[in-house]
Parts: C-alpha cells; structure tokens; sequence
C-alpha cells in the first residue's frame, strides 16, 4: 500500500542523508520525497512516498522516530490529508500546436510560465495522478522536458503536525 | 562591574576536560596527524589515562568490553582517515549489540575538508549506518555541548556508540569552557515509563498461564535489570532461558534455568520457547539466530509480551499481544508489585505448573550437550567445563567467533550480569583478546579469560604487545583445531564436506609466539594435562599466559537448527 508519510527534522547538515540512509539500509522503498525548512529555520519538513505492508510501514515510522534528529513522524495516509505536487513541463508549441497546448493546459489549470518561438513551459499543480493524466494527454513527441516535485502533503482539518 | 570570565582553551583542552567531567578513566587510542593537539593535552595530564593498542580495531574492541563489562562508558580516541576507519569493526560491532560507547575521531582541517586531503575519510558518512548518532564538530562554540550530547545519547534508551569526529583546527581554537550539567533535545526523548494498561494485561496473562516462558537477552543486562528478572523468575516458579547476549541475565546454575535458546541454544529451551502459551520476551528481539523461521515459530499459538525499551524491536520479526516499551527494570519492578496480589482462588487451585515443567524435564531428560568425555583426544567441551571449574565460574570470559564461543556459551555457566563478553550481533572474529584488555582495565584484579580459537585469535592478536604494555595477565583459552571450526561445520552439514579455505594451514607455534612478546605459553595435547594446565595458569596472578589446546578437529556443535529452519528442528549430537 502506498503511505504518505511527513517527518519534521532538525534543519543540519547530513540529516537528509541519515533518513535516505535509513531506507535504502533497510530495503524500504522511496517514490518521492521532498524537504525544504519550514516557518521555524531551525527544522525542515520532509514528505516520503513509500509503499509497504502495514507491517513494514509501522517499522518505517518507527526506525524513523528512532534518528535522533528527527523531530515527529505522521503517516499522513491514515486519515484525510491534502497531496500537492508540482510539474514543470516544457513542450513544443509551434505554429498550430501553439493553441492547442495552451487550451490543454487551461483544461488541467496549468499555468504558462516561460514562452519562447516553439515551446511553452507549464505549471502545473495537483495530485501526482492529475500530473499523469496531464501528461498522457499530450502528444508525447511534443514533451521535450519534464521536472516534478515529488508529492508534499498535509492533514486536513485540525489535524497540525507540529512540535 | 566587571563580566565573570570562565577560561579560553583550546579546543584539544576542552576535549580532554570533558572527558575528565564525565569521569572517564580510560580512553583507548592510537595517535595521528589529526589527533596531535588532544594527544598533547592528554601528556598534560593524568586523571584520563591513555591505553595505546597496537591496531585501531583492537581500541574499539576494548572500549567496548570496557563498557560491556562495567555499566561506565568506553572511549575511545582515533585520527583521521585509516585511524577511523580502522574502527568501523569495532563500532559497528557495538552499534549491534547496543554498547553504550563514544568514538572520538580526528578530521582534516576545517578548510580541507572535501579536497581529498591527506588522510581525510568522510568519517560521519562511513559510520553512519552503525553509530546510533555522530556529529562533525565544524564550529568550536559547539565543541563542549557536542561532547555532552554524546555522552547523553550514547547512555540513554536504547544505548549505543556515538561518533564526535574533530577537525584538526578546531582543537587548535580557542574558547570559553562551559561544560553543561545536562542537555535538552526536542528531537531526542526516549521512552522510559512503561504503560499502565499494557502492564496490567501482561499481569493477567501471566497469572493465568499454563505454559508460560521467560525469554530474556541482552536489554536486561543493558538496563541492569538481573535482580528482577530473577524475582520474577523467583515468584512465579517459570522456566526461563536467555539469549546468547543475556547470558548472565538469570543465573546460569539455577534449576529454572533451562540453559540459552537458538541456533546452538538447548533442546529443553527451545523445545519451550515453541510449546508455551504465554512467553514473556524481556530485552530479546526475537532474531535470526534465536527464534530461526518466524514463519514455523508462528505454527504455534501463544499470547507473547515484550518488554523493550526500543519501540521498533516490538513486532520486527514477530507480532506480539502486549508490547511494553520502557525501562526494563522499572516494568519488571511493577508487573512483580500487581503480581503480589495473588488472585483469590490460587491457593485453592493445584499447581497449575505442574504439568508443563513435567513436560520440561522430559526434554531436559535428552541431555542435548552430551559429549564423549572417555575420548583420547582434548574435547573442546571438556577444556569449558574445566574453565568453569578452576575459575570458580566466577571468571569474566571473553570470547571470539565460532564454534568455541558456542561452548563458552553453552559450558560456561554464568551467574552473574557482565562476566560474558562476546560480538553476538556482528559476530566480529578478533573482537575476544582487545575486549579481554578493556574488561581487564575495568576490572582490575578480576579473572579474564578469553575463550578463542587458532583462527579468530590471529586477527588481533597484535594486541598481545598492548597486554604485555599494560601488565593485563588476561588467559587465552585457544582452542586449536587447525579449521575455521564453524564454517567447517556448516561445509560438512550443508557443504557435501568441501571444507573450501577452512583450514588453517601454517599455524604458528603459539607458544613461542607468546614467548616472542614477552607472555608465556603451554601447549596442551592430552586430556589429562587439560585440568593442570589451567590451573598452573590462573595461579599466575600477575601474568598472561597463552594456553595452546589442540582439540579434535571433528567436533561439532549440537544442537544446531540449520539456517531458516524452525525453532524445533534441530540437529542432534550422534552422541544422543
């Protein structure tokens, strides 16, 4: 089963190391993550895409706690939560295909950021499968590049992940 | 008014005060280019004395057993590059077995740090999978606190080694002193107080059980938690066995006692670990080498408690009713309090034990460690069961890897907490003669012996000059049977008998080896001379002696449960 997991963490060097040590070490699987500090500098808050039995998440979550930088650990995916990620996609966008790709993105709500003669670049926000379906969409001969954020999530509701 | 200034040192002086605050008596080293500056504070004084082994796997190794056999921390003190990474053995074999240990390492300067400078490793990287925590001090404001927090860390929860690596420049900076009574991390809180409500159903399972078992490892001799457990052993008249790591935990020579479980455990206990039907698993973590196949393991249906105070060893490898995470001693402290208050229809009931201990002493009836004792040539058994007489068996035995750590295991009764030291989670060859040095140093005037064998005693065996430095007249029981004796054994089990590159061809005349550092030595080769042999030896108070027994080279260790096998499916001595 796939899980969201969020981690807050001491903001120090190696300790993104130390977590993608961990799993790696330990055969867990990553299918994204992503770190950035939050409002306090003096943490960052980490989400991992993993997948496992309930068995393995439940020692994923504890062999996380264990760090000892790491702060708190919620496996988001165990109640209601928001998932977010970002795309950044540039496509070829000449002569005809030009309107085409641009109505193609106003159908996902996708944002053109950066235009040159023959390409488009364009943002574009929403769960990793909108960003999928997006991509299907396209005339896959039109996508020169493609970058994406990996997933953030947070609870919704009251439910606060904080120290 | 003028400010209260404490004192600028420098930073090799703040290190060497640290240790001094923390009461370190020992610290086990090696000197090196980055280590220049500490050295030269530690010349300076002589509250921390410096122990100089001749390898830095052996420093480790006893720091290690330092700690291992005396509840204080070991320290140990090694440069940059190979200095460091000479270590990771011996870190990585404490991070397995949770000893409480604090590695200091020296670093390149600051400024060279990532130019792949003169022997510069990324210490923190190397030893980050088998450290609990490390820190790479780059600033010397946080110099002290680092220090504290190592200490902190490695001794709490779950202990283990922790790694303060130093860059040259920093020990050469100078700044205030202030060293923290104590420290405080939002990130780093472990668990201490065992729940309430877990306790209370583990209470009610215990008193109702028919088939109960204690199984206990290393965590009750971590935590000094032996007094209870015998207590609870004591009020509840259960059968208890302990793990390769607990040994000591229960006494040895107890009649509840049902020897050690596992791979080359005893037939009795793991015969029992699979019958019962509530077993009470208290600082064990139900591994590998101890339960074999979880899957078999599970064939039978018991109610399991685990106390631990490491949440992520509860439901590793098996799922548990009644996990308890807390200090060992604490838990067991308050299970035996609410076990005090006997139900009302107890004494009315007939014991209700009766029938499973009937059950035990059937199993006990198989006599699983039988050995020929009439054979003409040296048993390596019989050399254990003589230790164990001639020290009293009040001896600390330290022992390598292999089969002669099995016998030291199985032969060796041991009665109290710390008088076993041996590498059962790495399971590092070399690890017996350095830890014997640091259970020597922490307990001076004790018996030490080290239980090795002709092949794991030649991968330290440097350390022979460090004993002789010291005046450590630790025994060296080495019993030679010119095999890697262990991988011999599995060759002829599962191996059609190809021993590939188990024996040990050119031996050296250990004897004179001993001699050629200044030790004496003894060849034994009959039975007979086995007794007279070590007793001539451990009358030798003052000395090391290297006592060479030839054993017959066939000899296996029963019983075993072969690799992924389960628990009951154990190979039996032909003896039997």
């Amino acid at each position: 089963m796939r899980h969201v997991v969020s981690i807050l963490v001491e903001n120090e060097a190696g300790a993104l190391s130390r977590i993608s040590g961990l799993f790696s070490a330990r055969g867990y699987n990553i299918e994204s993550l992503t770190v950035a500090p939050t409002e306090d500098a003096s943490m960052s808050r980490m989400t991992v895409v993993t997948s496992g039995s309930d068995d393995v998440i439940e020692q994923i979550t504890k062999q996380l706690n264990k760090l000892v930088e790491v702060v708190k650990v919620v496996d988001l995916s165990e109640a209601e939560h928001i998932e977010r990620e970002l795309m950044l996609i540039k496509v070829r966008a000449g002569g005809k295909e030009r309107e085409d790709m641009k109505r193609m993105a106003d159908i996902f709500r996708g944002r053109v950021v950066d235009v040159s003669d023959n390409t488009y670049t364009i943002e574009l926000t929403g769960s990793g499968a909108k960003l999928d379906a997006f991509i299907q969409a396209l005339d896959q001969s039109a996508i020169l590049e493609t970058v994406r954020t990996g997933a953030s999530g947070i609870g919704r509701g009251n439910r606060i992940l904080k120290v | 008014m003028d400010r209260i200034r404490t004192e600028e040192l420098s930073g090799a002086e703040i290190v060497v005060r640290c240790l001094q605050a923390e009461g370190v008596e020992y610290v086990f080293g090696y000197p090196g280019g980055a280590v220049l500056w500490i050295y030269d504070e530690l010349f300076k004084q002589d509250k921390v004395r410096h122990v100089l082994v001749r390898h830095e796997q052996g420093a480790a190794h006893a720091a290690d057993a330092y700690s291992r056999s005396s509840e204080k921390v070991g320290v140990c003190l090694v440069t940059s590059g190979p200095g460091l990474t000479n270590a990771v053995t011996g870190i990585a074999t404490a991070y397995m077995d949770s000893i409480p240990m604090v590695i200091i390492s020296g670093q390149v300067p600051t400024h060279a740090i990532g130019e792949d400078a003169f022997q510069e490793c990324d210490a923190v990287g190397i030893t980050r999978p088998c450290v609990k925590h490390n820190f790479l001090v780059k600033d010397i404001r946080d110099l002290a606190v680092t220090m504290k927090k190592a200490f902190h860390i490695a001794t709490t929860g779950r202990p283990g080694p922790v790694l303060v690596d130093i860059p040259k420049d920093i020990t050469a900076q100078r700044h205030e002193f202030h060293y923290p009574d104590s420290v405080a991390m939002r990130s780093y809180n472990p668990v201490t107080k065992g729940h309430a409500g877990q306790i209370r159903k583990a209470v009610a399972l215990l008193q109702e059980a028919k088939r109960p078992m204690v199984y206990s490892g290393g965590g009750v001799i971590l935590s000094n938690a032996s007094a209870q457990l015998r207590e609870l052993v004591k009020a509840t008249g259960f059968p208890c066995t302990n793990t390769l790591m607990g040994l000591g935990g229960y006494p040895g020579t107890d009649a509840q006692f049902l020897g050690m479980l596992g791979m080359h455990g005893t037939y009795e206990a793991n015969m029992a670990m699979q019958h019962c039907d509530v077993l009470i698993a208290i600082g064990a973590r139900f591994d590998d080498r101890v339960i074999g196949n979880p899957k078999h393991f599970a064939q039978n249906l018991r109610k399991i408690i685990h106390l631990d105070i490491d949440p992520s060893s509860i439901s590793k490898r098996v799922k548990v009713d009644v996990p308890i995470v807390g200090n060992i001693p604490d838990v067991l402290k308050e299970i035996l309090r609410q076990l005090e208050a006997p139900k009302a229809d107890q004494a009315a009931r007939p014991d209700p034990l009766r029938a499973w201990w009937k059950q035990i002493d059937q199993w006990r009836g198989k006599d699983c460690l039988k050995y020929d004792r009439a054979a003409k040539i040296i048993k390596p058994q019989f050399v254990i069961e003589k230790l164990y007489e001639v020290t009293g068996g009040d001896a600390i035995i330290t022992s390598d890897v292999g089969q002669h750590q099995m016998w030291a295991a199985q032969f060796y009764k041991f009665d109290q907490p710390r008088r076993w030291i041996n590498s059962g989670g790495l399971g590092t060859m070399g690890f017996g003669l350095p830890a014997a040095m640091g259970a020597q140093l922490a307990n001076p005037g004790a018996t030490v012996a080290c239980v090795t064998g002709e092949s794991s005693i030649q991968m330290c065996l440097q350390e022979l000059s460090t004993c002789k430095q010291y005046r450590l007249p630790v025994k060296i029981i080495n019993l030679n049977n010119k095999y890697m004796g262990m991988v011999r054994q599995w060759q002829q089990f599962f191996h059609g008998n190809r021993y590939s590159e188990s024996y040990m061809d050119a031996l050296p005349d250990f004897v004179k080896l001993a001699e050629g550092y200044g030790h004496s030595g003894l060849l034994i080769d009959k039975p007979q001379d086995v007794e007279p042999a070590l007793r001539q030896a451990f009358k030798r108070k003052q000395d090391l002696v290297f006592l060479d027994f030839l054993t017959d080279q066939t000899e296996n260790v029963y019983p075993m449960i072969p690799g992924g096998k389960g628990i009951t499916e154990m190979i039996l001595s032909e003896e039997l």
